[in-house]
């Protein structure tokens, strides 16, 4: 089991309406990296603001503070995007040691005003089955707005 | 002909909306020159202290500048100039 935002979220409007099978694989991906952060992206068809792509990207800091998408890996995304006419819906990384809160620097960084930013915490659990935390926030221009999550099955 | 310069979303305020811009020069500071003269602040947005920023990622071709001369990377007509904000964090 896991905890989702809707506890957490107060005075929100936004949502991200996501996949069960896209939650699960976050959190799965964040499990396997752990104590490093995971990173990653689901994509979806430009403008459309549903994400239906999954890619589990490469951390190429491989650090349990920091993350980054490996540049030439970034590009590749780059170019299959364009050819299918898709965007970044969703952006997403662990805390290892934190809670699934935007750090100062993740606010600083975020560079996708279209994305919502999923964090996912394994502080509680690791890398073991157990309780995690996933929530997702807009950040634009540093501001850093939480929305709920809607899962569909 | 001229060098395409693509722009990601979180820039295009700089150029009026548009995904993808063009400029002239024989260097990839020359091209961004010449398309900051037309999109006032975008160049501050690429470049700081006459480097690349650490936190963007540019693209000539297929060959990531920071491989091929940063700044000085040279540019030919027809050439696509991509510029990625990294996407990172902490």
């Amino acid at each position: 089991m896991y905890e989702l935002a809707e506890g957490n979220a107060h005075n929100v409007t936004a949502v991200l309406k996501i996949a069960r099978e896209h939650v699960d694989a976050m959190i799965a991906h964040a499990r396997e990296d752990h104590p490093d952060e995971a990173c990653g992206v689901i994509v979806g068809p430009e403008g459309s603001d549903v994400p239906t792509r999954f890619v589990r990207m490469i951390n190429a800091d491989r650090s349990p503070t920091f993350f980054r998408f490996d540049p030439q890996e970034q590009f590749e995304l780059y170019k299959t995007m364009s050819a299918t006419g898709e965007e970044i819906v969703v952006v997403y990384h662990s805390h290892t040691s934190t809670e699934a809160y935007p750090s100062r620097t993740d606010i600083a960084l975020a560079a996708e005003p279209q994305a919502h930013y999923v964090l996912v915490s394994t502080v509680d659990s690791g890398a073991s089955e157990g309780p995690i935390s996933v929530r997702s926030y807009r950040i634009v221009d540093g501001a850093v707005t939480e929305e709920e999550i809607d899962v569909t099955e | 002909m001229s060098v395409e310069v693509r722009i990601p979303t979180i820039l295009r305020t700089f150029t009026g909306g548009a995904k993808a811009v063009h400029g002239d020069g024989t260097t990839l500071e020359q091209v961004l020159d010449d398309i900051e003269a037309r999109n006032p602040g975008l160049k501050d947005r690429i470049v700081e202290s006459e480097a690349l920023r650490r936190f963007v990622n540019v693209y000539v071709n297929d060959e990531d500048v920071r491989f091929s001369g940063g700044l000085n990377a040279p540019t030919a007509d027809g050439d696509v100039v991509v510029v990625l904000p990294a996407v990172a964090g902490g």
